[in-house]
């Protein structure tokens, strides 16, 4: 089936989808329909695979192949597929219990071995399937049904720990600006490694509202900072804001307070320091003097791919030894004979 | 000067000494040795779980123990008629183990003061002077000072190097003693070193001070000799369990076309079976050292549903791990192989001990209604055929299949006449392409007359559908919360397994009548023992008859029939009594249990003293 000719429509199931009214992740899913009509992959060779929670759903609803595998296990299992498959195009949808609390493991390995795949993170900081329990990217003191006197837990920082685990694309976006997120999507398929994409997804039943200060028009211009490859980093409703380095500190500044462009930090992809910076700038938004939230593609490397090693690693062997011959390996180094 | 050649029907050799002595090398040189003279053998090395436990202490003592013998060998023997003792300890933990009589070559070295200490021996005590191995045969040889003497040009090499090649001295002097040759240990050695050459020739020239000191020492009048046994015509060679399995896994997948995946955590006893799959990437076979057991799994499911053969390999304690990814493979309907190399349990146990207490794990550890197959080996190259028979059930069947071995059998070796590829049969597999004609909907849990989904993996156009976790409405795998259907679903996923029954032969009898008093039922690796304990008691003219069984879920469809034709069923199993509690829910038999789980196998004659009492 030729590509070219596919719609999002193409994408969508006969299934009824069965989220919550209002759930960030209807977006979700009418931007990754949109988009992959246009990635230049046939249809059939598509793959979504989930965990456990209410993003990992996702599959039932796209026209591809799809597993909705168990909890916290989808890394894995894509790991076996796209080891053993490298033609396919698999994609992991997952959650933040999902992926950093029972699937953790998974997720900081298959980051360390670089698998092509692309992670989407729908970030809610809440367990919504189980019914509003705080999850680890919770923020401290959350009341939620499990924690009536408030979380005694400290967050992850997802994209942090996706760097520390030497990631090879760090990208975060939200549920509430489809063509940024569409960006970051296509952005996440052409990357040859494993892509984290972080997604700001709003729980409008257990956690409404908890990234509204990111998505909402009053305060997204002030509260966040699009990066751009090349780019100074700029933000404020009048572009009058900027964050420049000094030292190693990024110090936001005042473009009508003696500062011009040409001193703020120019958004470099591909340098890990900066990166690391700016995965950092993560401080609540409640707290006097915090950082604007950056969104956008922090860090991308390109470093050999698992599956890429493992077939070379075969074809090596073969070059080597010949194919595998079974009367050879079944006979082994010394035999006898008995007449 | 002249020796006397004494031909000998069956030897067992218990070597013996630290876990750093290199006893289980020694003890599979002198194997492979036995092996390539013809001579029927059995294994059973048996050491502890630290890589290097305390010296000279008693936990820290590492055994091999061989029998090899002109008659068929079905077990490694229940007592020793020698044992090598390379320190006091090796002789405090394997003394009550020897046949009265028995040689002891004891390194007198290993019993000096600091030795006898760690050994827990009374102040003052020596057991090689108080009189208290007056009924055996002691051969006392200084090792330590006759390896360096033989070493005293080696000026590269310190003391403490000299000293680790004390073992082959003692394989020398065995060598000597069986009336051996060298080549086989000289090329093994040559091989291993040949980067470095002074280790190389140190190995080699201790090696033959040892064989010439049973020629040069006028102690020793007698030399021994066992005939070549008269095993079936053919060509053979020294098989372990753990490659037996490896090399069924890889014939399988050449017979099936499918190409392999393991995805596994390191675990003893089964990481062998990742090293050696690891060396044969020549064949197509991928191999993936998880992040941890549920990964494992995981991936080996994932690389069945893009329509590779799927393995994934562990012990207990890692199988208790998979056992939610299990039940995915279950409902997902997808081939999978789930081998588990079982050890004491339970938590981490015995991890080098031998018990086959997962049986239960394995029919029944899992949530929900959950059933699979579940096939166990029987000895070391049984694993080869068991195993390539789960795989055809597997894929035929569509189904997650358990195989049980266990450490006893990963690590023991046998002679194998093994198979030509030509001899085995192909394993037939169908992937659905394209949809049916006339149909325009594919249907993912449509079944055929045995009840098996069709196979159809990501990358065919026009049949893109989800599966999943969630129970699954009939026919069109759509998700379902129906009353009726998931009733349905879970009766027929059973009937599926149930039905696998028809595919898989009828149970034999190993050997005795077909009717009886004593049938002796067993599994794994209890084949040899029971089967040496039925022989015996049949020659004596009573009816005792021997079924091993390899197919324990489902049974295979006579075995009912087969229980009824005795007086009596006696069920020996190295655990409290797994198989017996099946047997009885099934068949609904007064069988009778007989439990060892000492972590070391059942013997031969305890075997015949339990089933005496039933005649």
């Amino acid at each position: 089936m030729a590509t070219e000719t596919l719609t999002a429509k193409d994408f969508s199931t006969d299934q009824e989808v069965r989220w919550c009214p209002g759930c960030g992740d209807y977006s979700i899913l009418a931007q990754v329909q949109k988009i992959m009509p246009g990635i230049g992959v046939p249809k059939e060779n598509i793959v979504i695979i989930s965990g456990i929670g209410c993003s990992s759903r996702f599959p039932y609803y796209m026209n591809v192949y799809g597993m909705h595998s168990i909890h916290g296990r989808a890394t894995a299992i894509a790991t076996g597929l796209k080891a053993s498959r490298p033609e396919l195009s698999v994609w992991i949808v997952t959650g933040d219990g999902d992926s950093l609390s029972i699937g953790g493991n998974h997720t900081i390995h298959i980051l360390r071995r670089n698998l092509d795949v692309n992670i989407m993170l729908f970030n809610n900081q809440i367990y919504g399937l189980t019914k509003g329990q705080y999850s680890p990217t919770s923020e401290e003191h959350k009341i939620t049904k499990s924690t009536p006197y408030g979380s005694i837990d400290h967050p992850f920082n997802p994209l942090a720990l996706a760097l520390g685990a030497d990631g090879s694309f760090i990208a975060r976006s939200m549920d509430r600006d489809p063509k940024h997120l569409q960006a970051m999507l296509n952005r996440s398929h052409q990357h040859h490694g494993t892509s984290f994409l972080e997604i700001y997804q709003n729980c409008n039943i257990f956690n409404d509202g908890a990234f509204e200060i990111f998505t909402e028009k009053k305060s997204k211009p002030d509260e966040t900072i699009f990066l751009e490859q090349g780019k100074p980093l700029v933000f404020g409703t009048e572009n009058d804001k900027g964050i420049r380095i000094d030292g190693l500190k990024p110090v936001v500044v005042n473009l009508q307070d003696g500062f011009s462009k040409d001193d703020l930090w120019i958004h470099d992809e591909t340098d890990f320091y900066k990166a690391q910076v700016l995965t950092r700038m993560f401080d609540s938004p409640h707290i006097e003097g915090h950082f604007p939230r950056p969104f956008g593609v922090f860090y991308e490397t390109q470093r050999p791919c698992y599956e890429d090693i493992m077939l070379m690693q075969i074809e090596e062997a073969i070059a080597k030894k010949g194919k595998g011959n079974l009367d050879q390996l079944l006979r082994g180094k010394d035999i006898w004979e008995i007449a | 000067m002249n020796t006397d050649e004494t031909i000998l029907k069956d030897v067992v050799i218990k070597f013996a000494g630290d876990s750093g002595d290199g006893m289980q090398f020694t003890g599979s040189q002198f194997t492979e040795n036995t092996a390539l003279m013809g001579i029927d053998l059995a294994t059973f090395p048996d050491f502890p779980a630290e890589i290097r436990a305390p010296l000279g202490t008693v936990p820290g003592v590492s055994g091999f123990q061989l029998r090899f013998s002109s008659d068929p060998v079905y077990t490694p023997g229940d007592l020793c008629d020698v044992l090598v003792a390379m320190n006091a300890a090796a002789l405090k933990v394997n003394l009550r183990g020897l046949k009265f009589g028995a040689k002891i070559i004891a390194n007198k070295d290993g019993f000096d003061a600091k030795n006898l200490r760690l050994a827990k021996y009374a102040d003052g005590v020596n057991p090689l002077e108080d009189g208290s191995l007056d009924g055996y045969e002691v051969i006392e040889m200084d090792v330590t000072r006759m390896t360096r003497e033989a070493l005293k040009e080696f000026s590269t090499l310190g003391t403490k190097e000299k000293d680790r090649a004390k073992n082959m001295f003692v394989l020398g002097f065995l060598y000597w003693m069986y009336n051996r040759k060298l080549e086989n240990t000289i090329k093994f050695i040559q091989q291993k070193f040949k980067n470095k050459t002074d280790i190389l020739e140190s190995n080699l020239a201790v090696l033959k001070a040892g064989y010439h000191y049973g020629d040069t020492t006028e102690t020793f009048t007698s030399r021994y000799k066992v005939e070549k046994a008269k095993l079936p015509p053919g060509k053979y060679r020294s098989i372990m369990g753990n490659q037996a399995l490896v090399y069924g896994l890889i014939a399988a997948s050449q017979k099936s076309g499918l190409p392999l995946f393991l995805g596994t955590y390191p675990i003893t006893p089964a990481s062998d079976i990742l090293h050696e799959l690891s060396k044969n990437k020549s064949f197509g076979i991928r191999t993936f050292q998880a992040e941890d057991e549920i990964a494992g799994i995981s991936a080996a499911i994932g690389a069945s549903y893009g329509g590779n053969l799927g393995v994934t390999s562990t012990s207990g304690p890692g199988l208790a791990l998979k056992s939610e990814a299990l039940g995915l493979a279950v409902m997902l309907e997808i081939p999978l192989i789930v081998i588990d190399v079982q050890r004491g349990g339970p938590s981490t146990g015995l991890p080098t001990k031998t018990e086959q207490s997962d049986l239960l794990q394995a029919y029944y550890g899992r949530n929900g209604e959950c059933p699979l197959p579940v096939i166990a080996s029987s000895t070391p190259s049984d694993c080869f055929y068991a195993v390539f028979e789960a795989v055809r059930i597997a894929v035929q069947h569509m189904t997650p299949v358990i195989f049980l071995s266990d450490g006893y059998i990963a690590n023991g070796a046998e002679p194998w006449r093994f198979p030509q590829t030509d001899d085995l049969p192909e394993i037939e597999v169908h992937f659905q392409k394209k949809l049916p004609e006339g149909s325009d909907q594919f249907l993912p849990y449509l079944r055929d007359d045995k009840l098996v989904r069709n196979w159809v993996v990501p990358g065919t156009p026009g049949l893109e559908h989800r599966i999943g976790g969630l129970e699954k409405e009939d026919i069109t795998g759509n998700v379902s919360y129906d009353t009726n259907n998931h009733q349905h679903m879970v009766k027929t996923r059973q009937a599926k397994v149930d039905y696998i029954a028809q595919s898989i032969p009828l149970q034999k009898l190993d050997s005795g009548p077909e009717k009886g008093k004593v049938l002796v039922l067993g599994w794994g690796s209890t084949y040899g023992a029971i089967k040496s304990a039925s022989l015996d008691l049949q020659s004596e003219g009573h009816a005792v008859s021997h079924a091993h069984l390899r197919y324990l879920r489902p049974f295979p469809s006579n075995l009912g029939e087969i229980l009824k034709n005795f007086d009596h069923v006696l069920i020996p199993e190295i655990n409290n009594g797994q198989l017996i509690k099946i047997i009885r829910d099934q068949f609904l038999i007064d069988a009778h249990g007989y439990h060892k789980i000492m972590g070391i196998p059942i013997t031969r004659t305890e075997l015949v003293d339990e089933i005496r009492k039933w005649l």
